[in-house]
Order: C-alpha cells, then structure tokens, then sequence
C-alpha cells in the first residue's frame, strides 16, 4: 500500500492521530490536476461572460456601465480561492475497517463506509478528466443515501484503490 | 397428495446426494415432479409448456374487469357521442365485435395465464411471465426480505390469494397472483422454510411453522386511537375550508366542488381507509419471523422473517400521550422508503414494547427511549422551537434518535444494519459547535442525530463505526434456522465471493458450493 502511494506525488498526504482511533490514520489528498481542471472551467465560464457583458453594456448603455463586468470577474477571484479550499477539503484515508472520505469547507461533511458494506466499487472517468489523467471512485451500499465518492484520483491509484476495496469488501463481507 | 410428494421428495434425495447439493438441471427435474392435481395435467411439460407450477384459472379474469370500468368511464365522461354510438349499433356490428374481440380477449387472457409459471428450487424462486416478451425472474430465497399473502375482497369471494415477495434492489414487489388459498399458504411456508434453510428435502412438507400470538389491536382501541389523530381531523378542516375560500375567491360552485374531490379523499385514506386496513390488527411471533394479519375488506397476512427488520420508528401523537398509546412502524430492505410498513398501528407502550423486543432482540424500548440525551442548550440558536425534540442515544443493539415536540418520534436502528455513517457541519452550525450525524440503513433511508456537541459528534461517528462492525459480526445468519457456526452457504451480489473470514474460521478453507451441501446434510 504504501508503495502504491509513494509513487505518486501527493501535495498534502499526512498522518494525524486524533487520539480517538487506535490506528494512526493515514489522509490523503486528491491530485492538484483536479484544481487544475476545475479552475480551468471555472475561467471558460466565467472570462467570456465577463467579456460579453462589457461589451454589451458600453456598446448600448454606455461605458460607465460597463463597470457591471467586474461582477463575473470578482466570482471568477473569489472561484479561484474557493475552489483551492474546496480541493484542499478533499482527503480520505483507509482505516483497517473502514475508509473516511472528509470534503467540505462551509458545509463539512465526513462520511464512514465500512468495507463490509461496499456493495459495488465504481471507476469512472470522463472526457475532461481523462484529458487532465484523472478518475474517480465511488462507493455503493446497500443505502442510495451513502454517497461516498472520491474525485481526482489518478486512474492507477483509483484502480488500486477499487482492488482493495473489494479485496477487502469481500473478505470482510456481511449479508444486509 | 402429501404422500405422493413425500416419496418424491426421498428419491430426490438420493438423486441429489451423489450431486453434492448442486443446483443443476437434475435438481430442477426433481423439483418439478411434485405436480398440483387440481390444474395442471402431468403431461403439460410434454406438449411445450414450461417446466414449473401454474397459477389457479382464475387468474386471466382479473383483468376483465379494465375494459368495462374503460368503457364506462368514457361513456360517462362523454354521454352524447356515446348515445350517438350506441345508435349507430347495428346487431351486425355488435356481432362482429363480440366475434372478435372476445375471443382475443380470451385467448390473450388464456395464454397469458398459460405461459406463467413458477418453480421453487433449493435455493431460488423462478417466475416466468410474458407471452411476447419472456420475463424469468429468479428470486434467491436467502435475500427474501418479506413474504406477503393478500386477500382482496374479490379474490376472497373467489377463493384466491396472492403471494408477494420484498426482495432488495428492486423496485416493485414480485407477486404471484392468483393462486389458491390453500396452495399460496403452502407455498408460503415453503419458501420460508427454504429462506431459513432447513434441509431441502424436509422443506416441502415442513408446513406452516406454529405461531404465538403477541398482539391483537381492538376496534375500540384503534377508532378511539384514529379518532384522537391530528391528522383526520387536518384533512376534514382542509376539506371544510379549501371549497368555502375558493367560492368565496371565484364565485363557481362548480370550482369549490371540484377541490372537495381530492380532499375527500385525503380524509378518506386518514380515516376509513385506514380502519379497514388496519382492523383487526394481529401480530404473531413464529420461528418464520413475525406475521402481521389485517384488514376488514382485504386481508393481509405478511411475514418478516427474523434479522431483516433495518429501522423501527415509534410515533407518539400528542393526544396518545395521556393514555400512553404508541405507533409503531419499521423499515424493511426491499419494501422502498415511503412504503415503510406498520408493525403496531396504535397499542399502549409496555405491549408494544414486548413485541419491539421481538424485532430487535435485546432491546428494551424504555432503555432506549431513556438514552436519548437532549442537545446542548445552544442548539436553540439552530434550530429555535424544536430543538427541545432532538435527543440521541444508543444501547448496546440499537441507534437511537428522537425528534418533534407534539408528534415525538424515537427511530431506532440497529448497529448491524448501519451502511454508512456520515458526519455534517454547516456554517452556522460550526459557529456554535455542533455538528449532525446520520446513519444510513439498508432500507434507503437514514436518521440523523441532530446538533450535538462537536467534539462529542466526532467521537461519535468513530464509535458507530466501531459498534456497527461488531454489531455485524454477532448478528445472526441470514439463513436464520442454520446454526451461528456452520454459518454455511455465504454469498453476496458482489463482484467478489469466499468465504466469510471474520467469522467462520473453520470453514474458512470450504468453497461455497461445499459449504451448501454440508449444511443441508447436516439438517
């Protein structure tokens, strides 16, 4: 496992005891492609609109009211900061029994899937993710409400992952 | 006929002894031998039809019932042109309609009917349906999560019933319907004894497990209990005030009495619908699960087999509270969120306790209700009334949550049926140090602890965790007449089979087909 890890660069991996668990837990962090791939979104959105608006505006109202393009620009700023937060948020970690997926900066949300209760492990990867080498993995169970998903994860990690988690699902397997 | 099936049964046990428990095509042919004597002729398999049990005659009439109520409707909806039809009406036409129609009509019923089958194997249960497009549905038993006989008003009069089944991960339940009465009983134990996997070849004849009754409902009790619910009388108010303000807004009579229609049958289903679904309430205990009987019009008779119940919710309306009366409903996997059924529809809280007992075992509802500590007093700051109502707890067996101030509602559910645990914090919340956690059960539903202490939120979910994975392991065996360690056949609808690790050791090297025949030589 930890093999699997120390290939890849991992801007924020860490290991932090809570004094809780037994175990030590080991977090890791999504890839940077992803804050890489969503920041680009956020500017194709955001760039042209702020462009159109202006234009608009100073061609029919006039020039001072072109000023209203700043507001697609402050979003796109504020966008810029938040979604690095956001990916900073991203980490989860393999416990020996479970794993935790913890995301959020305003609305923070930890979730705990026992292995045992993985009914299905799933690795997808669209076409903007494949573009940016990045897939990611979600967990099924028995509830439609669990949804424990990892993005940005690099398709060898995400199928390393997937392995082990059914590895373990089944070894560790339990009816409804 | 018992006879006939009982020699069958031995020399299809001696047939399938040397095939090691496997289910090929020579346990399906001695599966198929036994044949009812009152419908299916025993050379149906010879002329093409397919293998398996045929539901009663009666069946292709229960559709014969649609085109008329159609045909009524629309001339009702559409008089004149109706008339004008109806004058048009040659005995030629009418001949030629009867000609044709009917006997489309019958054949279609007729080969419908023909073309459905079913058949109990060792450990599955096949429907076949469909006359163009074939449908085969197996349905393992051992993921059976309940077992529903009804008997519709007409059905009784006509001495049929129909057999459902709650299976997880699908939508609607799976039915056989018509079968005799007499037969969908014996079908029912049969497959229950199957689910709980005594020996395949006892399973035929184990009949119908003995049953203890634990609970009747009284109609006095449960008129007085509707009579007392704030809901009946919400929807007659509705219903007495939509039509007044609507006349008053638009001046139609015409309008008014259009909004009366749906309210009326908003209080319909508050009030007489529900007595006469829920008259008669009986819940027994056998070694099947528990059977819940009910209904004046159309009787149900369901059974949930021990181990499947995923949440239990106690409903305690404010005007029950003086009497102590409780409400009781649980959430089965299969059965679908808003379909959650009703175990107790109104008994006083020590009955219903002795039955709660029985569908969590080892659980005491006063210990459990008595565990729900309230949230901080900052909490009133989130949520400003209703604060009061959220509580959270938990024994030993089950997660407790309470919630509402007039409707108190305590959800349990127990640590072995948790899927996830979740912890969520919004803003505000953070700002006061409180934080939500939520279990997900099997039932596609979850309950939250609502605003506990932060720090007390995140050790929480870190002990869930731990308590639903030791609530696993001592769980019981979903086959549950099998023995706790020769926990035998175990396998999931996952990508991924072997055999359970953590806890059957002992068995830990036997593959799954193996394992089966063990367990079925040793019952």
């Amino acid at each position: 496992m930890t093999t699997g890890t120390d290939e890849h660069e991992h801007d924020h991996d860490h290991v932090e005891d809570r004094g809780h668990g037994q175990e030590a837990e080991r977090w890791h962090g999504v890839e940077r492609a992803l804050l890489r791939m969503r920041r680009v979104v956020l500017l194709c959105a955001l760039v042209p609109s702020a462009l159109v608006v202006a234009v608009l505006l100073a061609l029919t109202a006039g020039p001072a009211w072109a000023a209203f393009a700043l507001l697609p620009a402050a979003a796109a700023a504020w966008g810029w900061g938040a979604l690095e937060r956001n990916w900073r948020s991203w980490r989860y970690a393999e416990r020996e029994d479970d794993l935790l997926i913890s995301r959020g900066v305003l609305w923070r949300e930890l979730t705990v899937v026992p292995y045992g209760r993985m009914q299905l492990v799933e690795v997808t990867s669209g076409p903007l993710e494949r573009r940016y080498g990045l897939a990611r993995v979600q967990l099924h169970t028995a509830a439609a409400t669990t949804d424990a998903e990892i993005p940005g994860l690099v398709p060898e990690e995400a199928e390393r992952l997937r392995d082990r988690l059914t590895e373990l699902g089944g070894a560790r397997s339990a009816g409804l | 006929m018992n006879g006939t099936e009982g020699a069958a049964g031995t020399e299809a046990a001696t047939g399938r002894e040397g095939a090691t428990g496997k289910e090929g095509a020579g346990g399906t042919a001695a599966e198929a031998t036994p044949v009812p004597e009152d419908s299916a002729p025993a050379s149906a398999s010879a002329s093409g039809r397919p293998e398996g049990k045929r539901l009663h005659p009666v069946t292709p009439w229960r559709r014969a019932w649609a085109p008329v109520a159609g045909l009524v409707a629309f001339s009702v909806h559409d008089f004149e042109r109706t008339r004008e039809w109806f004058t048009h009406l040659t005995p030629g036409w009418l001949l030629a309609a009867f000609g044709v129609l009917l006997p489309v009509a019958a054949a279609y019923g007729f080969f419908s009917w023909w073309f459905t089958s079913y058949l109990v194997t060792d450990t599955e249960l096949r429907i076949r349906t469909g006359l163009v497009f074939r449908r085969t549905a197996h349905i393992r038993l051992d993921r059976v999560q309940a077992v529903d006989v009804g008997r519709p008003l007409l059905a009784r009069v006509a001495g049929v019933a129909k057999l459902k089944l709650d299976v997880v991960g699908t939508e609607a339940k799976d039915e056989l319907a018509f079968l005799g009465e007499r037969e969908a009983v014996a079908l029912r134990a049969e497959l229950l004894a199957r689910a709980a996997g005594i020996a395949p070849d006892a399973a035929p004849e184990a009949g119908e497990a003995p049953s203890r009754e634990l609970l009747r409902v009284g109609t006095r009790t449960l008129v007085t209990g509707l009579l007392l619910m704030g809901t009946g009388w919400g929807a007659l108010l509705g219903m007495l005030l939509v039509p007044v303000v609507v006349y008053a807004a638009s001046g139609s009579v015409l309008g008014s009495l259009v909004t009366l229609l749906p309210a009326l049958g908003g209080v319909w289903a508050s009030t007489g619908g529900r007595l006469l679904k829920e008259y008669d309430w009986t819940v027994a205990e056998s070694p099947d699960g528990l059977r819940l009987d009910h209904g004046l019009l159309d009787r149900e008779h369901a059974t949930v087999p021990p181990g499947r119940v995923q949440s239990v919710r106690i409903t305690e309306p404010l005007l029950w509270r003086r009497r102590g009366w409780v409400r009781v409903e649980l959430e089965i996997a299969g059965a679908g969120k808003d379909k959650g059924g009703v175990l107790i529809p109104v008994a006083p809280r020590d009955e219903a306790a002795v039955v709660l007992a029985r569908v969590l075992p080892g659980t005491d509802l006063a210990a459990a209700a008595e565990s729900a500590a309230p949230v901080p007093r900052r909490a009133r700051w989130c949520v400003p009334l209703l604060w009061r109502g959220y509580g959270y707890g938990a024994t030993d067996a089950v997660f407790v949550t309470r919630s509402g101030l007039i409707r108190r509602r305590v959800t349990l559910v127990p640590h072995a049926k948790v899927q996830s645990v979740r912890l969520s914090q919004g803003p505000w919340e953070r700002r006061m140090r409180l934080a939500d956690v939520a279990v997900d059960h099997g039932a596609n539903g979850w309950t939250a602890a609502r605003l506990r202490d932060a720090d007390e939120a995140r050790a929480l979910v870190r002990a869930q965790a731990e308590r639903s994975r030791t609530g696993r392991r001592t769980a019981r065996p979903e086959r549950w007449m099998t023995s706790q360690t020769g926990d035998g056949e175990r396998s999931d609808e996952r990508d991924i089979e072997r055999p359970d690790a953590d806890r059957d050791g002992g068995a830990g090297g036997v593959g799954g087909a193996s394992g089966a025949s063990g367990a079925s030589a040793e019952g």
